[in-house]
């Protein structure tokens, strides 16, 4: 793909929702956790730690998958395996924390394994969605540092809108599983989006 | 000017003579402070935040109790006038269980506080003290609530208490954990819920005990700006009832100052909640944002 003004607006797009969803998800956390461990600060410790944790890896892991030609395919599937890997939360949440409460009596271990079992997938698949915009929006050497920036830019201001938005609003207006199919949608959407988009720039060339 | 001058500096002067705190601490939840004038010593709790006191009580040795809702509270034995397993959500400055443990020396009570500092101040500064039969376990309600019903363990007499009047714990107010009390509450206990009467929530709160409990009494003084939530699981007990009950009981309460005599007419199984509210759930419990709005 290359990058024209279209698709690089379509990236920058792509990355303020992913951004967003990451903290619309993580303001979650630990509200779907405390009916099992409490609304203690140890469990919003256990769901921060697992999310810079997950984000740490999908950075990498991204970066790496980034290396040589970048395809917007790869792409698009980031965004549609970080929504399928959600669904358990919505779905699954009390089976995964039932047991879990059970093994472990003290709730900073049951809920930082919990986290695990939660967030990590989603969380990584959506950390590698990062270092791989960059890679596409960089054409040469020179402007790298320029579209970092403003990839960096966009996809935290939409992580603070998500957050503020899910904190004083979301949870106002919508039930807990409500919110997450709604980033889950987002996301299913992006992700279609740019795999068809894909699709018809290649077929016009 | 001057003179407003001269008075804030009279003000300023006089202030110690007053209030006097004797003790502060910064905890993992929130700020404590002890304070002590006009013969009272009180817990605070975010006081820059403009915090209600938590627990006062006299230093002159007296029994008495000083709040209202702390005295509401006891309400909860027109209903279970002789308690055997108590629990007690939120220990603050642990007057509730004190006066339980006074009141029914044989009674086992199981206190359950989140923040380890508090269960400190209230055996340093409020004269709280362990035993064999009342114990403060370190923990959050909802957690020790849940494994409590897993042991199939059950409670007569359970206080929920755990709202700091600056903050709820969200996922303490929701029909789950409702569903949780209920499973470890004895067939003939009663839950006494510390709650709030501000207009909208108080539609929000009413509206989830009634979906769990049914019916319930509600007991509220012009004095206080508590609400105090009375239920169990069996039919409410008649007025007549409760008011023999409050005969037997006043000469014991009396030491306490708590007026026992007149609770009985002051409850009500009346619906003045709005009906049509949310029933607040784990999926939705924006507690703390209903509250201020």
């Amino acid at each position: 793909m290359h990058s024209t003004r279209l698709q690089k607006k379509i990236v920058i797009a792509a990355a303020f929702v992913s951004g967003f969803c990451i903290m619309a998800i993580e303001m979650l956390g630990a509200r779907i956790m405390s009916p099992y461990f409490g609304g203690s600060l140890s469990v919003w410790g256990s769901v921060l730690t697992i999310f810079m944790l997950a984000l740490s890896c999908g950075y990498l892991i991204g970066g790496r998958l980034s290396e040589g030609q970048p395809k917007p395919k790869t792409y698009s599937l980031f965004f549609i395996a970080a929504a399928v890997a959600s669904l358990p939360i919505v779905f699954f949440a009390d089976g995964i924390m039932q047991p879990i409460f059970m093994a472990i009596e003290d709730p900073r271990y049951g809920s930082l394994i919990a986290s695990v079992f939660l967030f990590f997938i989603p969380t990584t698949i959506l950390g590698m969605i990062s270092p791989y915009s960059i890679r596409l929006l960089v054409e040469h050497e020179d402007h790298s540092g320029k579209m970092a920036g403003q990839l960096f830019f966009v996809s935290t201001f939409g992580s603070a809108l998500g957050t503020l938005g899910t904190a004083f609003y979301f949870v106002l207006w919508f039930n807990v599983n409500e919110i997450l199919f709604g980033t889950i949608l987002a996301l299913l959407f992006v992700g279609v989006a740019i795999f068809t988009f894909d699709l018809a720039a290649r077929r016009s060339q | 000017m001057k003179q407003i001058l001269i008075l804030l500096f009279g003000l300023a002067l006089l202030r110690p003579l007053c209030a006097q705190t004797i003790h502060e601490e910064r905890s993992v939840y929130r700020d404590i402070t002890v304070t002590e004038r006009f013969g009272r010593r009180c817990l605070l709790f975010n006081v820059h935040r403009g915090d209600r006191n938590q627990t006062c009580i006299f230093t002159d040795g007296s029994r008495r109790l000083v709040f209202d809702y702390t005295k509401m509270s006891f309400a909860g034995l027109l209903l279970k006038p002789d308690p055997k397993r108590v629990l007690i959500a939120g220990l603050g400055g642990g007057t509730i269980p004190l006066v339980l443990s006074e009141l029914f020396p044989d009674a086992s009570i199981d206190v359950i506080e989140i923040d380890e500092s508090v269960a400190r101040v209230a055996k340093d500064f409020f004269f709280f003290k362990q035993t064999d039969l009342m114990r403060v376990h370190i923990n959050d309600a909802r957690v020790f609530i849940k494994r409590a019903a897993l042991k199939e363990e059950k409670y007569d007499y359970i206080v929920l208490d755990a709202f700091s009047g600056d903050y709820i714990p969200e996922h303490m107010l929701t029909q789950e954990f409702l569903e949780e009390v209920k499973q470890v509450l004895a067939p003939d206990g009663v839950v006494v819920a510390n709650t709030f009467s501000t207009s909208r929530f108080y539609d929000h709160e009413s509206v989830t005990y009634q979906r769990v409990f049914g019916e319930f009494y509600n007991f509220k003084l012009p004095t206080s700006g508590n609400r105090i939530i009375l239920t169990q699981l069996k039919s409410l007990p008649s007025p007549g009832v409760m008011a023999e009950r409050a005969a037997q009981l006043t000469p014991q309460l009396r030491e306490y100052g708590i007026p026992f005599l007149s609770y009985p007419e002051k409850l009500s199984a009346e619906v003045d909640w709005d009906m049509s509210r949310r029933v607040l759930t784990d999926q939705y419990s924006p507690s703390n944002l209903l509250r201020d709005n």
